[in-house]
This record gives C-alpha cells, sequence and structure tokens, in this order.
C-alpha cells in the first residue's frame, strides 16, 4: 500500500498543481513567514543526507541545509517541516508549492535549471556516479560489467548516466529499477543484482548503514559522472532564491572566516568589515535579502559552518568516512567558495 | 410528452420539458467552466514557473535502459518508444494474469464445493487469506521469496536439462526462429478454425440425430497432427536457443525474471481468490433442481456440471468476473514496488526525467482507461452472448 500511497502523494501534488494558487501567488517568503515555518523536501532516508533517527529526528547535510534556511528567515533552526519523497515526488512536490524548497540529495542539470522550472542555489555537495559490487566478485573496474545486473532508482539522472556509460563503452546491461531506496538496497544485497549505481556519496551511505559488513562490498574507482548536488526552488520567485543561495553562502564564507558556532560570539566583536557586514554588526545584508540583518549570525550560531556540517553529517568521523576531497575550500584545493559579502 | 407541456398559458419555467433542457444546460456549463478554470490555472501557474507544456517531449531520446522489453529497445529511442516497451510489458501480465486467475479461480470455486470436508475447508482458508491481506504486502513476500531462495546465477540449479533457476529468474530454452514456422503458425491456425467447424456440425448433428460425435479427442488430434505434419515435411527444422552462463547473466534463452514471475503469480493467487467465491456463488445460483433433474436423466456428473450447470452460473458470474478482471489490470500498477518495468512504472520515470507532471499523468489515466474500457467492453460482448434472452 506504500506505494499506492506515495502515488496518492503525487496526483495530490499535480492536483496542487491544477488547483494551487496559494502557494504560487505570493513570494514563498511571505509564505513562510506567516507559517512560521520552512518545508523542506528531503530523501525518505539516505545516511548523512536526510535520513530520520531514532527520534524521527531528520539528520544529514540536506537537512542542516533546510535548517540553516530556517534560521536565516525565522531566526530559528527548529522552524522546519520536512517532506520524506522519493526520487520520483521531489519535483512534482516543489513544482506543487508543497514544499518551499528541495534540500534532497539532487543533481543541478541544464534541463532542470531550465524546462521543469527550478532555480538551482550554490553546490552543498560535489559528488560523482559510482558503482559498488561485492568484493568476492573479484571486479576490479566498471569496464568489467558487461552483461551485468545492476540495481539503480527510477528517474534520476544517475539512471540516465549509467545507460550513457554503457553505451560509450559498447557494453550491456540489464538494469532493475525500484524507486523505493530501502527495497533496492536490500535487491543489492541480496545477490539480484551484480552491481548497484548511485553517488558515490550515496553508495558509501548505504554501505555504512545497510551492509551486514560493509567490509565485503566495494566501490569502484571509475567516476562515471558530475553530480553537483544542490538545493532548488520554483522559477519566478528571485527574492526567496537569493536568500537560499545567500544562506549557503554564509555557511561557505563562514569557514573561510573561520568563524564557527562555538566563535561566533566571539567575532561578533571582529574589527574586519567583511565579518562586521555578514554578521549584521554593519547592517544592510538582511536589509537588502529582506530578511532579519542578524540572519548569518542565527545560520552559524544554530546550524555551523560549511565544514562543521560537513564533519558532523559525512565526515571523517561519521561512518561515512568522506574525504572533503572536492568540496574543501578554494584556499585549501576544494571548490567551495563564497561570493563577497557586500 | 406531457400533456402539460403542450398547455397554453403557463410559463416556460413551469414546462417539465424546458425545465429539464434548462438544468441539463446549467450542469454541463458548470462542468465546462470548472474545466475551463482548472485548464486555464494550470497552464498560467506552469507558465509562471517557466515549465514547457505539451506532448513533444515525447519524440525526445529516453536516455535510460528497460528490461524486460518485449521489443528491440535501447536508451536512443524516444520517450514513446519506452512508454510502448511498458504498456506491452503491462499488456503480457494482464493478459497471462487474467488466463491464470480464471483458470485457478475455477478450480478454488470447485473446491469450495466440495464434499470432501477437508479440501473444502482449506480452499476456505486460501481465500480467506488472499483476500484480507494487502496485495502489495503479498507481492514483496513472493518477490523476496524468489530472490533470497534461489542462489546466484553461478551456482544456479539445473532443474531440467537447459533450465536454470537463480535469483535471476528462471532461463530456459526456446526453438530458434525459423522461416518455416510461419508454415506451421498457419497450419495450427487452419487446424483451430477446422475444430471450430467441426465441433458446430456435431453439434447441429447431435441435435438432430441425437449421435454423438467426440469432438473433443478429433479437435485435438487436427490440432496436434496437423502443424506436426507440416513441420516434418519443412525437415523438422528445429535448435534450440539453450541458456549459457554468461560473465554475469545467462545468455540466450528466454528468462522470467523474479519480479515478473512474481508479480504474475502474485496477481493470480490473490485474484483468483475472489474469482472464486464468484464461481461458487455462480454455481450456487442454480436451483438444485437442475442437477437433480439432470443426475435423474441419467447424466454422469461430470457432464451436469459441464452441461447443465456451468453454463447458467456462467451468466450470473460474467459481471462480477469483469470486475475482478478489471482490478487484475489496474493492480499491476504494483509492479512498481518490486522493480517491474510495466506502463505505469515507465512513464512514472519519464514524468519525473522530463517534469511533465500533467502530461505524463494525463497518459497514464488515458492508457489504464482504455485498457479498463477495452476489457469491459469484451466482457460486456461475451455476456450478452450467453445472457438469458428474454421475450
Amino acid at each position: 500500500m506504500r506505494s499506492l500511497k506515495r502515488f496518492g502523494f503525487a496526483v495530490t501534488a499535480v492536483l496542487g498543481l491544477v488547483w494551487g494558487d496559494s502557494a504560487l501567488a505570493g513570494p514563498t517568503l511571505d509564505g513562510v513567514k506567516s507559517r512560521g515555518v520552512v518545508t523542506c523536501a528531503v530523501n525518505t532516508g539516505l545516511a548523512g543526507f536526510g535520513m530520520p533517527d531514532q527520534q524521527g529526528d531528520y539528520k544529514g547535510l540536506d537537512a542542516d541545509t533546510c535548517r540553516a534556511i530556517a534560521a536565516a528567515v525565522l531566526g530559528d533552526a527548529k522552524k522546519v517541516k520536512f517532506i520524506p519523497t522519493t526520487t520520483q515526488q521531489r519535483f512534482t512536490v516543489l513544482q506543487s508549492g508543497e514544499a518551499d524548497v528541495l534540500t534532497r540529495n539532487t543533481t543541478w542539470t541544464l534541463l532542470r535549471d531550465t524546462e521543469q522550472g527550478f532555480n538551482f542555489a550554490p553546490v552543498t555537495y560535489y559528488d560523482g556516479q559510482g558503482f559498488m559490487v561485492a568484493k568476492k566478485a573479484g571486479i576490479k573496474s566498471a569496464k568489467e560489467l558487461d552483461g551485468a545486473t545492476i540495481c539503480v532508482q527510477p528517474g534520476t539522472t544517475t539512471e540516465l548516466n549509467l545507460a550513457d556509460y554503457f553505451r560509450t563503452n559498447r557494453m550491456t546491461f540489464k538494469p532493475l529499477v525500484v524507486e523505493k531506496l530501502a527495497e533496492v538496497e536490500n535487491a543489492f544485497f541480496s545477490g539480484r543484482c551484480d552491481a548497484y549505481t548511485t553517488d558515490r556519496s550515496g553508495l558509501a551511505a548505504t554501505r555504512a548503514g545497510k551492509a551486514s559488513n560493509p567490509d565485503d562490498y566495494v566501490i569502484l574507482p571509475e567516476v562515471i559522472s558530475k553530480e553537483p548536488l544542490a538545493p532548488a526552488v520554483r522559477h519566478g520567485d528571485d527574492e526567496w532564491f537569493d536568500i537560499v543561495k545567500w544562506t549557503i553562502y554564509a555557511m561557505i564564507g563562514a569557514e573561510e572566516k573561520g568563524i564557527a558556532s562555538s566563535s561566533v560570539d566571539d567575532a561578533l566583536k571582529s574589527e574586519d568589515p567583511d565579518v562586521k557586514r555578514m554578521l549584521g554588526v554593519t547592517p544592510g545584508l538582511g536589509k537588502a535579502l529582506h530578511i532579519d540583518e542578524k540572519w548569518a549570525y542565527n545560520v552559524i550560531k544554530q546550524v555551523g559552518n560549511y565544514g562543521e556540517v560537513f564533519e558532523r553529517n559525512v565526515g571523517s568521523k561519521t561512518p561515512l568516512k568522506l574525504e572533503r576531497g572536492l568540496n574543501g575550500l578554494w584556499s585549501q584545493g576544494g571548490l567551495m567558495y563564497a561570493m563577497p559579502f557586500r | 410528452m406531457n400533456a402539460s407541456s403542450t398547455r397554453r398559458g403557463s410559463a416556460w419555467w413551469n414546462d417539465e420539458r424546458s425545465r429539464e433542457l434548462l438544468f441539463q444546460a446549467l450542469i454541463i456549463g458548470v462542468v465546462i467552466a470548472v474545466l475551463a478554470y482548472l485548464g486555464h490555472n494550470a497552464t498560467v501557474n506552469l507558465r509562471r514557473q517557466g515549465i514547457v507544456g505539451g506532448f513533444g517531449f515525447l519524440s525526445h531520446e529516453a536516455g535510460f535502459e528497460i528490461s524486460p522489453a518485449l521489443i528491440p529497445y535501447t536508451p536512443a529511442d524516444s520517450y514513446a518508444d519506452a512508454m510502448l516497451v511498458g504498456l506491452l510489458n503491462t499488456l503480457l501480465v494482464a493478459a497471462i494474469g487474467i488466463v491464470f486467475a480464471t483458470a485457478l479461480g475455477l478450480i478454488v470455486g470447485l473446491l469450495r464445493l466440495s464434499g470432501n470436508w477437508l479440501v473444502a475447508r482449506l480452499a476456505l482458508g486460501y481465500v480467506e487469506l488472499m483476500r484480507n491481506t494487502p496485495l502489495v504486502l503479498q507481492l514483496f513476500v513472493w518477490w523476496n521469496l524468489l530472490r533470497i531462495s534461489a542462489p546466484g546465477p553461478r551456482a544456479a540449479w539445473q532443474v531440467l536439462p537447459g533450465v536454470f533457476v537463480s535469483n535471476r529468474g528462471v532461463a530456459f530454452p526456446v526453438p530458434e526462429y525459423d522461416p518455416g514456422f510461419r508454415w506451421v503458425l498457419a497450419a495450427l491456425l487452419v487446424a483451430i478454425l477446422a475444430s471450430a467447424a467441426l465441433a458446430r456440425w456435431a453439434g447441429r448433428r447431435q441435435a438432430r440425430t441425437g449421435r454423438p460425435f467426440p469432438v473433443l479427442s478429433a479437435a485435438l488430434a487436427l490440432i496436434v497432427l496437423l502443424p506436426t505434419v507440416v513441420f516434418v515435411a519443412l525437415g523438422a527444422p528445429f535448435h534450440l536457443d539453450i541458456p549459457q552462463l554468461g560473465a554475469f547473466n545467462f545468455k540466450g534463452g528466454v528468462t522470467v525474471t523474479p519480479e515478473f514471475a512474481a508479480l504474475v503469480f502474485g496477481l493470480v493467487v490473490y485474484t483468483a481468490a475472489f474469482i472464486g467465491e464468484i464461481v461458487r456463488g455462480g454455481i450456487q445460483a442454480v436451483s438444485r433442481g437442475q442437477s437433480e433433474a439432470a443426475l435423474a436423466l441419467g447424466l454422469k456428473r461430470r457432464h451436469v456440471l459441464r452441461l447443465v450447470v456451468l453454463p447458467q452460473a456462467v451468466r450470473t458470474m460474467i459481471p462480477p468476473l469483469t470486475n475482478e478482471y478489471l482490478n487484475l489490470a489496474k493492480n499491476s500498477t504494483l509492479a512498481v514496488a518490486i522493480g517491474f518495468a510495466d506502463y505505469f512504472s515507465v512513464a512514472n520515470t519519464i514524468l519525473n526525467q522530463t517534469g511533465q507532471a500533467i502530461e505524463a499523468m494525463t497518459l497514464i489515466a488515458a492508457v489504464y482507461l482504455s485498457l479498463s474500457l477495452g476489457l469491459s467492453l469484451l466482457m460486456n460482448l461475451y455476456n450478452r452472448r450467453v445472457a438469458l434472452v428474454e421475450r
């Protein structure tokens, strides 16, 4: 029945497009303020990115991005509502206005950015697609996967990259497409598929969280795609787009300036004019974004800078054990770069 | 025409006929206005979000792989091709499901009426268990059973020579295609038509003279012998395409995947429980006097069932049976939960890849509506044939 319920959900979302008015009529910011809560579409359960813990509290990089937006707009990171979505529902839920922002490991692509009607905020995780296989299969490279059965989730760039990669290398494969993440993982671990493909961070999360013995599985070296995972908002509301965009820059900018949640109160006394503007000591930026001058302070104080969020959710001390790599600051060889706060 | 409607002097709104017309026009007007409002609203909302509407996307390259596919399909084909692959998968599931569910349902219904206490109780237990648990749960059970209980392809069980069972499905040999097969197929068709003609002739003769003719054995002989003779005459061009273990999966032959098997099996055993009850009800609706009279005439028990009871029972069974067939066809959309690429699953993927939510939903609705209406039409035609002719 679960899948029926989920289809029902998609139907409601489509009906939202047909009936819907309230969510689209005014700017999203007004809606968020009057409801007093930021509604985010997140993953149904991907360790490190968006997954409810035992108390039902959503944890992960994507969940924290949502909390940061709530902190910036409403001054309270707890004023969030999470809508768990599958790969198939996520866009409809955002289009219909049911969610204010999509923070759900979603790849930024041209068609999504244009025809599908979304705008992408800065990337929160630079990822790439890979393959995971059972160690005992003795496979060393994705090039050896000709003829294999491969588990994949539907409606993803993953599904398209997979077909592209095999076409490019003149190989064939059989897809096993299952919508629910937990079911596709089960199918792989039970041996129904020779390989499981998704973003490498997702592979690490699945291996750490779901395998009975994580050491029995290896992630193959090939990275077959670029997967810049970024939050998305609807076309047509630039005010809201700006807020989401600069919330993420605030987290990255804070790390650049060495400001963490523990040191942000000291930073208020800083003489650095950049820091003064960012934290609202010198007013102006909050007004420009139509939110409180303390917006960035609230983000850093309540959620943390990008580095803190990364280490807390997916870093080397978590079961995912991901390196900063591409997701390090630009000054340390990564791609994280905040635009100037002025 | 009503007498009051022609009476002069009364106001037109007191006229029954014009009032009926007015109300009908009003209702149609309201429906059109609501639809127009919804359509307009959707268009405006979509335009505001900069979403390009229309069905033009159907000719774009799909870019994703589908397995299993009944027709040749590659990711370079269009979304429309992908939808066709999904549609054929759905039709296959529905067709096989309906045939087997009917057969199993008939057996279950008869067993429910069995004089043997244990058999009747077992059939009852089966019906109650199947009818009172969610179908999606049953599908998950079958799928997981098939997947977990069977070994990997390298340790596949060879149950018959050339037939391999593994967690990738059941791989079995099929005859390689030969141009001569067309003649064999034609011979089979001829044999079937001839059998039908024979049955008609035998029926007429029995009605006229009372002498029975062994139609069943004659027809069987015809259907088996004629194609065989043609086949041998062509030099018996027979080569088996036997599955071979490749690096990962079996190559060659035909493989029935666990997803397909679980879906069809699940739908069949679930729907058969409902059909069994319909069969039981239909048979019990035929008055006992009918079978008693037939027995008194000296008919054998199996003849009583086949010639007297079932033809009358079928009349009451057809309308509810149509419902069950429609349910089976629509329930096949649960394939999406267990990873079988049916129409619903493929269309859902396309919805997601293109973001054309309204168009994709419309197509899904249109296909299942046509499928259901087509099925009901066929069943209604059949119903008209078997229904009691009232004079």
